[in-house]
């Protein structure tokens, strides 16, 4: 069981504060959805969850603190599905998915029997089995976001952060993806995933966390945190919110005047 | 055309082993086979032997090296820099090198000692990389680190142009040009003694991120995530560039790579080592196709290796353009 911690999370680029006082908890068996208005944090607030951008404040795995646990460790431990789609080299399905294991394997070592099998559960939890010697250049948006989240899987890392899996997606294959992320969750794992379809957070995700300005502004289930005060403070929108289930459906009216 | 990786070694290798066994059997001296067998066994006479042993086969030894050196380097950048465009000029660690040897035959240290040459040449590649690492800093960007190298490249090119400008006769600037040209004429032991360590130090750097190499497909984020540290991976390429390529021998980084690729499964480690040993074949036989083509002047390596980049050159523009 994983849980990721921040306290006090500051974070600048160039002269930039992008990130600023952001606490809060992810907890294992859980979707969390990061959510909050363009240039908010919340896609540094995940990369400096991975250490890519340097912090201050404290970021912990378990009782490892991130700055200070070795990279090839961190990767073991929590999985990433980065923003966007680029793939530098056209790649065969299989391959990519298999760049998964990097993090369990030796410089110069072959995949072993272990490997080949965390890769055939990952394509096969991804539903990319079929696409296995396709090249992933070469695929449709959605067929290349299942991909790209079956890399992400192939690690088997207790946590996973996904920036932005939705974006450039179909409908369908938008509630394909948040699908196997809620599935991954109610696995035990600890998902974490930035974003900009409130209507898709609302309706998958277990917990939202609000960003505005670089810090958390509100935290809690949907209901909780979609409120039309905190829709129209944070966007700047006026909305309508009702609870359809267990979650609330999104109305947008129009810009706050 | 993809093939098996078991398949497109041992292609390789015999296409190698078919460049080897050519450089020693063809050069400008006619050996019967008879006389080489008998110098191979001991029991030659003396000018035989002389040729096989003291000429030929060093200088076959240094092409293979050289140019699997040259192939693994071009394969590494390119994984790299993901820009299949790069070779070790790309971030003038080969023209730094060509400046320390300039220097090298300018001041006259060349004829102190045969090291003192190559010495000059990895001691300048390694000071270019000081140079690119000051220039582009920290960052993880190929672009930043390709700009920085354009800089290290034309500040070598010039120091190239001023020892020639400055030359003292026309025969030193002959001499210089004549090594800027590449070659691997008159080469003995002692060069392959200076030659191979180097690319056994350079070779091993490159060849052990091949996996980030291939991580790196999924840009800095996503290798990183998986556990890449990419500043390590780029001091070890860089390291084993400036270490293992020393010389002005250009294009065959850039053309091996873009030949195997195809007949791979395309990732960035797989074609490593089939561009080694594609680089040991083609500088082999361009080695040999220098002394088998009659010209009244000598043709220089460096000048066939540099016609056989421009094919490759237009079957990216034709690629690009959508014209093949």
């Amino acid at each position: 069981m994983v849980n990721i911690r921040l306290e006090n999370v500051a974070v600048t680029l160039g002269s930039r504060i992008v990130v600023q006082n952001a606490s809060t908890v992810f907890g294992p068996g859980t979707l969390t959805g990061i959510v909050g208005p363009n240039g908010a944090g919340k896609s540094t607030l995940a990369r400096a969850m991975l250490a890519l951008v340097p912090h201050k404040g404290l970021i912990q795995i378990d009782d490892s603190d991130v700055a200070t646990l070795p990279r090839a460790e961190l990767a073991k431990r929590v999985a990433y599905l980065p923003q966007g789609q680029t793939l530098h080299w056209p790649l065969t399905v299989e391959r990519l998915v298999e760049l998964g294991r990097l993090p369990h394997l030796a410089p110069m070592s072959r995949i072993g029997e272990a490997d080949t099998a965390a890769i055939e559960r990952a394509m096969e939890r991804a539903d990319v089995l079929g696409l296995r010697d396709r090249i992933a250049t070469e695929l449709s948006g959605g067929e290349r976001a299942r991909v790209l989240l079956a890399r992400a899987l192939a690690v088997e890392a207790p946590a996973l952060i996904a920036d932005e899996p939705l974006a450039s997606l179909d409908p369908g294959h938008q509630i394909d993806v948040m699908e196997l992320l809620q599935a991954e969750a109610r696995a035990g794992g600890l998902v974490i995933a930035v974003l900009h379809d409130l209507t898709m957070a609302a309706r998958y995700c277990d917990r939202l966390v609000l960003i505005d300005g670089g810090t958390v502004v509100a935290e809690g289930t949907p209901a909780e945190v979609l409120t039309p005060a905190n829709l129209k403070s944070v966007y700047g929108i006026d909305a309508r919110v009702e609870l359809t289930g267990d979650w609330p459906t999104i109305t947008t009216l129009g810009r706050s005047r | 055309m993809t093939l098996s990786r078991p398949v497109l070694i041992t292609g390789l290798l015999a296409l190698t082993l078919v460049a080897a066994i050519g450089s020693i059997l063809f050069g400008p001296v006619h050996l019967s086979l008879a006389r080489m067998f008998a110098a191979f066994t001991g029991h030659g006479d003396r000018i035989a032997s002389t040729i096989l042993l003291e000429l030929r086969l060093p200088r076959m030894l240094l092409g293979l090296g050289v140019g699997a050196m040259l192939g693994l380097a071009g394969a590494a950048l390119q994984g790299y820099l993901r820009n299949p465009l790069a070779e070790p000029a790309v971030l003038g660690t080969s023209n730094a090198a060509s400046l320390g040897a300039v220097a090298a035959l300018y001041f006259g240290l060349a004829e102190l000692h045969p090291i003192m040459l190559p010495a000059l040449s990895v001691l300048a590649a390694l000071l270019s990389l000081v140079g690119l690492s000051v220039l582009a800093g920290r960052s993880e960007s190929p672009l930043t680190l390709i700009l920085a190298g354009i800089a290290i490249a034309t500040l070598a090119t010039a120091g190239v142009s001023l020892a020639l400008n400055l030359s003292p006769n026309p025969f030193a600037a002959m001499e210089i040009m004549t090594w800027l040209l590449g070659s691997l004429e008159n080469r003995s032991f002692d060069h392959v003694w200076i030659a191979y360590p180097c690319i056994a130090i350079g070779g091993l750097l490159l060849f052990w991120d091949g996996r980030a190499l291939d991580a790196l497909t999924l840009g800095e984020d996503g290798a990183q995530a998986l556990g890449v540290d990419i500043q390590r991976t780029r001091i070890r390429l860089l390291l084993g560039t400036a270490i293992g390529v020393g010389g002005a021998i250009g294009f065959v980084g850039l053309i091996v790579p873009h030949l195997v690729r195809p007949l791979t499964d395309r990732s960035p480690s797989a074609i490593l080592l089939p561009s080694a040993i594609g680089g040991a074949a083609l500088l082999t036989f361009a080695d040999l196709a220098v002394r088998l083509i009659d010209t009244k002047n000598e043709l220089k390596l460096g000048v066939v290796t540099a016609f056989l980049g421009v094919p490759v050159f237009l079957i990216h523009l034709m690629r690009e353009r959508r014209l093949w």
